[in-house]
């Protein structure tokens, strides 16, 4: 230990972004005038300087080896004067002053495996959680379902056929590190059962009023196990939402039968046109199908198919249903409305419909 | 080199078009068996349908309450190499730009002392280093201090500050995301290494309402670029978009919430009293149409993911503010903001969740702004008010004595 702590600080912080920024952007900082989508997945940004910017954009799966970073600074290093970036949804993009430099670069890239798109009217990759690769509460994996979504969406990557942006999300439970609440479509991992309450480690590892207080429909209760202080959980109350989980670890929901994929569509978080909105249920669950899950990416392609064919230029797929009224969305894409659909959290009347406006 | 296991599920994913985790699992495995055992507690993963992670353990660097997750496989007899395969959150530069110097860095030290696994980025924005064993935690640090790079945050505080690119490369950028985000990584360095708030408490930046980085619905405190004057208008590129084909009436006019557009057929019309700053006329006419020049931004607070009283989308806190270094406002509202809710908070509520228990209107007293109209989509719909003042019968006199 004495080695690691000598010269030791803290609190410094990340390294000025100033160190990273390549030439061009530094000169033309706070001076770019407009930008034009040259072809998918490239963009040149032009400066009131006349300065040009060429941005290309290629997919990245988030969950990379240090190999594959090596790779992308070799690139770098090759066409760009060894700057690059990546995007707030885990795509990785290359920064040239060099227009020639483009075509060769786009096709190292392809090359790499590297898909190249995601930049105007197209699906961009997926934000995405940990899964069964890293996480203790994942309901269902997160790379390998994003992995066959867009294997199966790849043509609306990397071309721009689509009304407007379509942005997919995939949280593996609910506690949604990915936060994809507000996504055109949302792709959530969920339970199904109430807890199954380890009493003997609860009494060691748990703290029973925190464990109780964590219970948002208070279906959690103090009780005595075997003359032991323990929990017990009202099981009709349980929304399967795992914050007890989180608080006491000896609440696992994970059920391999039960946990699965629920489905949720027309969330947004830009300000163009409508405001932001969320997700709403689509299809309640679909079980766990490892390793491709046919019906996750079937499902998925319906909706997408079916708002690419019906929407209006530049419409969101939440624009769309709204104009089109949700019976019609339910309709046309076959789903069956459920009793799952309706709503029973707070402010659940809120969601009713509460007018005459209704198409036959 | 450990042989790599037997995986004919995850091999699956080995195949099609888009970029394959398990390539990269086997990349790592190459020169780690802790990659080996990854991929065998994966596919057994995939085969029961099940995750196979222990819940947590607390694990850190000294001097640090946060930035590193504590993960221990399950089945550690089984997969001893990933008993221990702790993350560590590296807070990552503003605007996620790198050069490959940095980066080549980072993968020696994680080449080294971790699995060599990686996510660029986290969902919150973190560069992760994902599977390490306890031991190596406080020598990933020794040698990531030396080149520069922190510790992010996690549990109960401040989350590492992300934001779009801004100025670096966006002509919308209506205030400098990259210089603020730096700045209040800088400026809350305890908060964000020392958890002591009720629950997490995470900024994103984002220069203009298209949010690229989701601030508004996914930070407690959301700055959203915006301007407060007229858009900019070039008649002549609006009129090349029109020759080239463009539909202004209806792909432009006819999608404008505000309804405050009127196209002749030479010249666009903005009455930007109306506008309600949207971006779609600017993202579709970029060559024509800018923000305004008087540009600052919006400040909304109290968006979340739904654990545990649902999802929220931020609220408007200020309409309009200036950003300006040293950025007093916004560091003066978010200290009284963390002491209410340090004080006041229930344990693991998050500020909107604390917002909607005590009212925005009290929460407004408590951190002395004053109530706008902004703040709302409409006044209330419901009588039960909360009256605060009154008359008493003496008042009229004691006012006529004054």
């Amino acid at each position: 230990m004495v080695d690691v702590m000598k010269d030791r600080r803290t609190d410094f912080g990340p390294p000025h972004y100033e160190r990273f920024l390549p030439p061009i952007i530094k000169e033309n900082y706070g001076k770019w005038k407009y930008h034009e989508v040259l072809k998918p997945g490239v963009m040149v940004h032009v400066s009131e300087t006349d300065a040009k910017l060429y941005t290309i954009r290629a997919a990245s799966g988030r969950l990379i080896s240090i190999d594959k970073i090596r790779m992308f600074c070799d690139l770098a290093d090759k066409y760009c004067d060894g700057f690059f970036r990546f995007t707030s949804r885990h795509n990785v993009e290359f920064l040239l002053s060099k227009k020639d430099n483009v075509n060769p670069l786009i096709e190292d890239l392809k090359e790499m495996g590297h898909p190249i798109g995601g930049i105007g009217n197209s699906i961009t990759s997926i934000v995405h959680t940990q899964g069964w690769v890293h996480c203790h509460s994942a309901a269902t994996d997160a790379s390998g379902v994003v992995k066959c979504v867009m294997d199966d969406l790849i043509e609306y990557f990397t071309e721009m056929k689509l009304p407007g942006k379509l942005r997919i999300a995939l949280a593996c439970c609910l506690n949604m590190c990915g936060a994809v609440h507000c996504s055109d479509i949302a792709i959530l991992g969920i339970h199904r059962r109430p807890p199954k309450i380890d009493h003997s480690r609860l009494r060691k590892m748990c703290e029973i009023p925190n464990t109780v207080a964590s219970c948002p429909t208070a279906a959690i209760r103090p009780a005595t196990v075997d003359g032991n202080p323990s929990v017990e959980v009202i099981e009709e109350n349980c929304m399967f939402c795992a914050n007890c989980f989180t608080v006491c670890p000896s609440m696992p929901l994970n059920d391999p039968l039960n946990d699965g994929i629920s489905i949720w569509v027309g969330g947004k978080v830009s300000n163009a046109r409508h405001e932001p909105m969320f997700s709403k249920l689509a299809i309640p669950f679909i079980p766990n199908n490892p390793p491709r899950w046919p019906e996750v990416t079937t499902a998925i392609r319906n909706i997408v198919e079916l708002w690419a064919k019906n929407a209006r230029k530049y419409e969101r797929l939440g624009e769309w249903i709204e104009r089109i009224g949700w019976p019609r969305f339910f309709k046309m894409t076959g789903i069956e409305f459920q009793k799952e659909h309706i709503d029973d959290f707070k402010h659940a009347g809120l969601t009713y419909k509460r007018s005459t406006h209704l198409t036959f | 080199m450990a042989d790599l296991p037997n995986t004919p599920l995850l091999d699956e994913l080995e195949k099609g078009p888009w970029p394959s985790f398990v390539k990269e699992i086997k990349m790592a495995a190459k020169r780690n068996p802790m990659g080996a055992d990854l991929l065998g507690q994966l596919e057994q993963s995939y085969r029961e349908k099940i995750g196979h992670w222990k819940h947590g353990g607390i694990v850190g660097v000294f001097g640090y309450g946060g930035g590193v997750i504590g993960r221990y496989s399950d089945l550690p007899e089984k997969y001893p190499n990933i008993s221990h395969f702790h993350t560590m959150r590296i807070n990552q530069p503003a605007g996620w730009f790198y050069t490959s110097e940095a980066l080549r860095k980072i993968c020696d030290i994680w080449e080294k002392r971790g699995s060599g696994l990686t996510n660029m980025h986290g969902s919150t924005g973190d560069i992760i280093l994902l599977g390490t064993k306890t031991d190596e935690l406080e020598p990933v640090f020794s040698d990531l201090q030396k080149i520069d790079f922190d510790i992010g945050g996690s549990g109960s505080d401040l989350r590492t500050p992300s934001c779009c690119c801004g100025m670096a490369r966006c002509e919308w950028a209506c205030y400098d995301t990259m210089a603020l985000t730096y700045d209040l990584t800088m400026h809350y360095q305890d908060e964000l290494h020392r958890p002591a708030f009720p629950y997490k408490f995470k900024f994103k930046m984002s220069g203009c309402p298209n949010d690229c980085v989701a601030s508004i619905a996914r930070s407690d405190m959301s700055i959203i670029g915006n301007w407060r004057d007229e858009i900019q208008i070039d008649q002549d590129a609006v009129g090349e978009y029109a020759d080239k084909g463009m539909d202004i009436q209806s792909d432009v006019i006819s999608n404008c919430p505000g309804k405050c557009m009127e196209w002749d057929g030479k010249e666009l019309h903005i009455d930007n009293s109306y506008c309600v700053h949207c971006m779609h006329c600017i993202n579709v006419m970029s060559k024509a149409l800018r923000p305004g020049k008087d540009r600052g931004a919006t400040i909304l607070i109290g968006s979340k993911a739904p654990i545990i009283e649902g999802a929220f989308l931020s609220s408007v806190l200020f309409p309009f503010i200036k950003i300006e270094s040293p950025y007093d406002k916004i560091k003066d509202t978010v200290d009284k903001i963390w002491d209410i809710w340090s004080e006041e908070g229930k344990n693991r509520e998050r500020v909107g969740e604390f917002i909607q228990r005590v009212g925005l209107g009290n929460f407004l007293d408590a951190i002395e702004v004053e109530p706008v109209a902004e703040m709302v989509a409409h006044p209330r719909e419901n009588p039960y008010v909360f009256y605060e003042e009154f008359y008493e019968e003496d008042d009229g006199e004691e006012e006529e004595e004054g």
